[in-house]
């Protein structure tokens, strides 16, 4: 399916952003379409992370826009409460608020922020935490989870204010091995069923069965833009080369 | 006759014996720190043994004034010992007694808790550097230490100065004591000079204190960089 | 030794009368501390304009003096401008002042130990400011802040110790006055020691009980 017709959510028009006088971000173009999965790879210090950082407003930028549907993140008056409604994200560190149970973090934004009928919200976050198969922890202390868990607790967190758009960022880069894939298979659902998605992450195989697109950074530019197969088997320009030789032995 | 209530504070030899009264204080507080110091490393050192009994003593000490006020501790020798072993004893000496004691009794923790905090690593890497115990040490273990305790040692030495304030119920005539003769002795041709003189040492150790607090912040600072 | 048991029991109720009126006035200062605490704890961590230089100025001024001298100026320097407290409020008040400041530095410590991290999270799920200081950064801070808190808290009721010197009758005043009195110094001082303890010793076990309760902070995310 072209995801490429769909209508564009989110428009990213010549991006800059400083950091420290250091220029992290040097011109990003880039368009997501409605159910994409952009996979943003690139060696450390690339800028792929700030570059999610300011899809969802927590960066400021210096130069450029970013256009959700209709609305700049330069306007004046930008309401950024619902900015973050519609574009969720998860963390590298899970981040749950550690002084509340599992279901009162995933309830949290639904109720105190959308304001939503309590019964409701408690009976989607249940419906969400039985798919993730965590039904049974809604009571449980982040401190008694393992990270795996966490993790997904995290997603069904930003899932539960129904956003537009989830923001991943290395989500599974503080797990241990075996907890990874039960994350990444939580992620893989969420994209067969449409969700539209920018993920950073170091996984390859798993960036290459879950995109639709492949952005690769280097230096704070997109140097390539394709389909996962011809990313992963015919890189075209030689920094891609290199970078994906890293992870071959 | 004063027309300005702070004048009381200059007049004669007041000033004079503010500052006198002003020296006891930091008489007092600088020798208990020494003391204090000598004993609490002592202590500090003494925590590192296996001997429980020695670390019961060591830790009951410690709890002992760390619940009991100073000025309790005070009462206890000046009133308490005395009496007990039938002696006169200046409201000077128990003073500094009580405080080197409590001195010894905090600087021992701070002491432990420099050692403690300690990377085990550089023992191990100075053992295998070949440096043999007291090189070590003499070399790496006590400059660090004692980096970390500089700002626990200095926020003691401030609450110590602070509260030598206390001794003036035990009959020393300190700063606070001389305040009170001087509005004593003022009281009919100003009346309102306990507000200047109380105001005054207020000051006083508001000038005294603070700088210390600001070099411990300083240097907290400066080190954790 | 002779002990005096009779001394004992007729000075109990005295005892008693005292320790009342110490807790009495301890446990005012340390609410009335805590809610300066919190409040100017807040004010530094947002750096409110004004206010925050006139917060730094207090608490520069109430932790570098001593307690003594602050309640002489409050009972015998202050009716001289005309305004006269009793002895309870001059003490509550010396408390709530040092008291406050201690609070504050603690507490203060604990809103910036809160990590970036977590604001982020919150951030994220759309929360307003207000939201984020009232569900996520005052109830870590607390977790964070409580061993220090509850040390300041004792460190109060230890304070009360020097209010015999306005007259107040709290234990250590009572027992100078009954070794005056009645020169029975060994019992005197046996019992203010165990009625500190009595004081102490369970407020210590009930804080650190509730410092635990509150511990998940530590325990990660």
């Amino acid at each position: 399916m072209d995801k490429n017709n769909n209508p564009v959510l989110l428009q990213i028009q010549d991006v800059h952003k400083e950091f420290d006088n250091k220029k992290i971000l040097n011109g990003i173009n880039l368009s997501l379409h409605t159910g994409e999965v952009l996979v943003v790879l690139g060696p450390s210090g690339c800028g792929k992370s700030t570059l999610l950082r300011c899809l969802n407003g927590l960066e400021k930028i210096q130069g450029g826009d970013i256009k959700f549907k209709d609305t700049s993140f330069n306007a004046k008056n930008t309401n950024w409460q619902e900015i973050h409604e519609k574009i969720g994200m998860v963390f590298q560190n899970y981040e749950l608020f550690p002084h509340m149970t599992v279901i009162e973090n995933i309830l949290l934004g639904p109720l105190k922020v959308q304001k939503r009928n309590k019964a409701e919200a408690l009976t989607q976050a249940e419906q969400l935490l039985e798919k993730v198969g965590l039904l049974d922890r809604k009571d449980s202390y982040p401190r008694q989870l393992s990270g795996g868990q966490k993790q997904r607790i995290a997603i069904v967190r930003a899932l539960c204010m129904n956003p537009e758009i989830i923001l991943f960022d290395e989500v599974t880069a503080s797990l241990d091995p075996e907890m990874v894939r039960e994350v990444l298979d939580v992620i893989l659902g969420l994209a067969k069923n449409g969700m539209t998605m920018v993920i950073v992450t170091h996984e390859m195989g798993f960036a290459r069965s879950v995109a639709d697109r492949i952005i690769f950074m280097d230096g704070g530019k997109i140097c390539e833009e394709s389909e996962p197969n011809e990313f992963f088997t015919n890189p075209k320009t030689e920094r891609a080369k290199h970078f994906l030789n890293i992870f071959q032995y | 006759m004063q027309n300005s209530g702070i004048d009381v504070i200059f007049q004669g030899k007041n000033f004079q014996r503010l500052f006198e009264g002003l020296f006891i204080t930091a008489e007092i507080a600088f020798i208990s720190i020494i003391i204090g110091s000598v004993l609490g490393i002592i202590i500090g050192l003494s925590r590192t043994t296996e001997s429980k009994a020695v670390l019961f003593i060591n830790r009951v000490y410690l709890e002992a004034f760390r619940i009991i006020p100073t000025l309790v501790w005070l009462f206890i020798f000046y009133f308490g010992v005395t009496t007990a072993l039938n002696i006169s004893l200046s409201g000077e000496i128990v003073s500094i007694i009580v405080f080197s004691l409590w001195g010894g009794a905090e600087m021992g923790d701070i002491v432990r808790g420099a050692l403690q905090s300690l990377p085990k690593h550089q023992i191990e890497s100075g053992k295998a550097l070949g440096l043999n115990y007291f090189k070590l040490y003499r070399y790496v273990l006590i400059p660090q230490a004692i980096r970390r305790m500089i700002p626990g040692t200095i926020n003691l030495a401030t609450r110590m100065i602070k509260t030598t304030s206390l001794v003036v119920l035990i009959g020393v005539i300190d700063v606070v004591k001389i305040g009170q003769q001087i509005i004593e002795s003022s009281r009919f041709e100003l009346p309102t000079a306990s507000f200047w003189v109380y105001g005054f040492i207020f000051f006083l150790y508001f000038i005294i204190c603070y700088p210390l607090s600001k070099i411990s912040k300083s240097l907290e600072t400066k080190w954790n960089n | 030794m002779n002990i005096d048991w009779n001394f004992i029991v007729t000075s109990l109720p005295l005892y008693e009368k005292a320790a009342y009126l110490t807790l009495k006035l301890a446990f005012v200062g340390i609410i009335i501390s805590l809610v300066i605490g919190i409040l100017c704890s807040i004010i530094l961590y947002f750096k409110v304009k004004v206010m925050h230089s006139i917060v730094q100025a207090y608490i520069e001024l109430s932790r570098n003096t001593p307690l003594l001298v602050q309640i002489f100026f409050l009972y015998f320097g202050l009716p001289k401008l005309g305004i006269k407290m009793s002895e309870s409020t001059c003490a509550i008040i010396g408390l709530a002042f040092l008291g406050g400041s201690y609070m504050a530095e603690a507490f203060r410590s604990g809103l910036e130990a809160v990590s970036k991290l977590q604001i982020e999270s919150g951030i994220s799920i759309g929360l307003s400011k207000n939201q984020l200081i009232r569900y996520v950064i005052i109830p870590q801070a607390f977790s964070i802040s409580m061993p220090s808190l509850s040390a300041n808290c004792i460190f109060l009721l230890k304070e009360t110790s020097i209010l015999g010197a306005i007259s107040i009758v709290d234990v250590t005043n009572l027992t100078k006055d009954l070794i005056g009195m009645y020169y029975r110094t060994f019992e005197s001082l046996t019992m203010l020691v165990a009625v500190y303890l009595i004081m102490i010793l369970p407020l210590s076990f009930i804080l650190s009980w509730l410092e635990r309760k509150v511990r998940y902070a530590e325990f990660g995310n």
